[in-house]
């Protein structure tokens, strides 16, 4: 009960600013309206109308969560009406990316720390990829990916969600590999252990909790990154597309709906990801 | 320096080795001149003060550093050779358990590098477990036991695959006095039943007395060997030996030769 305090809170205060924002923001379309017709209304009468417009400039929370709720729970799940329909395909997507982001980024880690060549031929390039806006490169990618003669748009947007997850795998696990101190790797020289048993037994256990650490910064970069090869595609399909939809077209509700669904599934990501780690760190001896 | 190996071959010979580390600030002669001869089943401890050599001296046994010049043998053949044939186990100042594993996991650690069979490998870490009066720990996570525990958990984990020497760095330097007598005492009734060659490096003159058959003094700047003392001591030492006449002769003897190396300076 106390450790929700602080949460419900800030929520409180959040909702009390959104309501504010709502009032304040929607009031000007009552005004017009008031104008047009001739009438005059007061702030009194103002307020009530600024909940429940078809296209709010800020819809209020309860318009939201009821779009939200609609979308997730009012629609057959496969309908292209329904939120979980889009998410499922924004999912797929970020779960694509994100093991490959896993792959090249370990892949590149082991190399990096092996190899001094790789290490200063790699690392640069891996910081600069980050610094290109992936608004920019996300276009291109899709066009090359069907130029490639690649079909749909799930390995295209894979492989931007890879393009953002890689680094933050790619920096931790280089961290978590040369972690051991000189004595536990003396230790293993004294045993005569191979570089693969060196590499098994010490430096791939001890680079755990730095995994895990970037895991969860990489799945919510994968997400974005779904989210962003969605955009520029002429999609139909994911919780980018019906964003892009939404705000092209001039429905604020189901672009907030959906900005709403892809929180709640970047959040379910993280606690997946979040008790993957809680397991492991008790088959690891670590009290959790 | 005299030959106490005996009438075998020594187990370890070192003559006129010098290793230099090349530093920013010049070089550093870490040991100079050292000749050493090391018997089977002998216990000889390496004391003197920080920076003469002493710890420097024991990882050139291990190969884990390769002096400048001079001759190094250990079984007979080069170190590096009796490294990669599993010469020795190691103790190092921390017990250095890995977290992830259990007790009787890092005791396994050295078999499962070295290729054991299962059955086999159980057997020993029960075996070791016991050698080092851990039995009934061995599902126990290192940070569960005490320092004392984990290091004595250490020594079977150099002790499991049965390395006719143990090299051991300072092993209960981190450890309280009552702790560290304790484990002094275990150390000497293991090497008895045992009947390894142990080198010991500590800077605690009680400690080197009570457990060596061989003490070897050393001082720093250059690293260098200033004495040796064979030990009149018997096998069989109760704790309370350490205030016979005898005891503290030697411990004197040590003493002389500490002050001697650093009046050199």
């Amino acid at each position: 009960m106390l450790r929700a305090l602080p949460v419900t809170v800030v929520l409180g205060i959040i909702a009390v600013i959104w309501y504010a924002g709502a009032v304040w923001l929607n009031a000007q379309w009552v005004y017009d309206q008031a104008d047009r017709a001739g009438t005059v209304v007061t702030f009194a009468e103002v307020v009530p109308q600024t909940m429940a417009q078809d296209r709010p400039l800020l819809p209020p929370p309860h318009q939201v969560a009821a779009e939200l709720w609609d979308g997730v729970a009012g629609q057959a799940v496969t309908s292209k009406r329904s939120l979980v329909y889009h998410a499922f395909k924004t999912l797929q997507a970020t779960l694509l990316g994100f093991g490959l982001g896993i792959a090249l980024g370990v892949g590149l880690a082991v190399a990096i720390v092996y190899s001094r060549t790789m290490e200063k031929s790699v690392m640069p390039w891996a910081i600069i990829s980050q610094t290109v806006p992936i608004v920019a490169l996300a276009p291109m990618i899709i066009v090359m990916a069907s130029q490639a003669g690649i079909e749909g748009k799930m390995i295209p947007k894979g492989i931007i969600a890879c393009y953002l997850s890689f680094f933050p795998v790619l920096v931790g696990m280089v961290k978590g590999l040369r972690s051991p101190d000189a004595m536990q790797l003396d230790l293993l020289a004294t045993y005569n252990a191979s570089g693969l048993q060196n590499f098994l037994k010490l430096r791939l256990p001890s680079s755990m909790p730095y995994f895990f650490a970037s895991l969860k910064v990489a799945i919510a970069a994968a997400l974005v990154g779904a989210i962003v090869g969605e955009l520029p595609s002429g999609a139909t399909e994911g919780l980018g597309a019906r964003m892009l939809v939404g705000s092209q077209f001039g429905r604020p509700l189901d672009m907030w709906a959906a900005l709403f669904a892809a929180a709640i599934l970047a959040g379910l990501l993280i606690v997946l990801v979040g008790w993957l780690e809680r397991v492991l760190r008790r088959r690891m001896g670590v009290v959790a | 320096m005299k030959d106490t190996g005996g009438p075998q071959a020594p187990v370890i010979a070192a003559a006129g080795l010098n290793l230099t580390f090349q530093t920013a600030d010049g070089p550093v002669h870490a040991l100079r001149d050292v000749n050493l001869t090391v018997g089977k089943g002998e216990f000889v401890s390496f004391i003197g003060p920080s920076g003469c050599g002493k710890t420097t001296f024991l990882r050139c046994i291990a190969a884990l550093e390769t002096p400048t010049s001079g001759s190094l043998t250990v079984n007979g053949m080069s170190a590096d050779a009796a490294r990669r044939a599993r010469a020795y186990g190691y103790v190092f100042q921390a017990a250095g358990l890995y977290p992830w594993r259990t007790i009787a996991g890092n005791v396994r650690l050295p078999l499962e590098i070295m290729g054991f069979s299962k059955a086999d490998m159980e057997a020993r870490v029960e075996r070791v477990l016991e050698l080092v009066e851990l039995s009934g720990f061995g599902r126990k996570f290192p940070w569960q036991l005490s320092g004392g525990m984990q290091q004595r958990a250490s020594i079977a984990r150099a002790l499991a695959f049965d390395a006719d020497i143990l090299l051991m760095d300072e092993p209960f330097g981190a450890l309280d006095e009552i702790v560290r007598d304790r484990l002094n005492e275990e150390l000497l009734k293991l090497w008895n039943r045992t009947e390894k060659t142990i080198c010991f490096v500590t800077h605690s003159i009680p400690e080197a007395v009570y457990l060596s058959t061989k003490i070897v003094v050393m001082s720093p700047r250059p690293g260098r060997i200033t004495d040796v003392i064979d030990s009149p001591l018997p096998r069989e030492r109760p704790l309370d030996i350490r205030d016979s006449q005898a005891f503290i002769d030697i411990a004197h003897r040590v003493r002389e030769g500490l002050r001697a190396g650093h009046h050199e300076e």
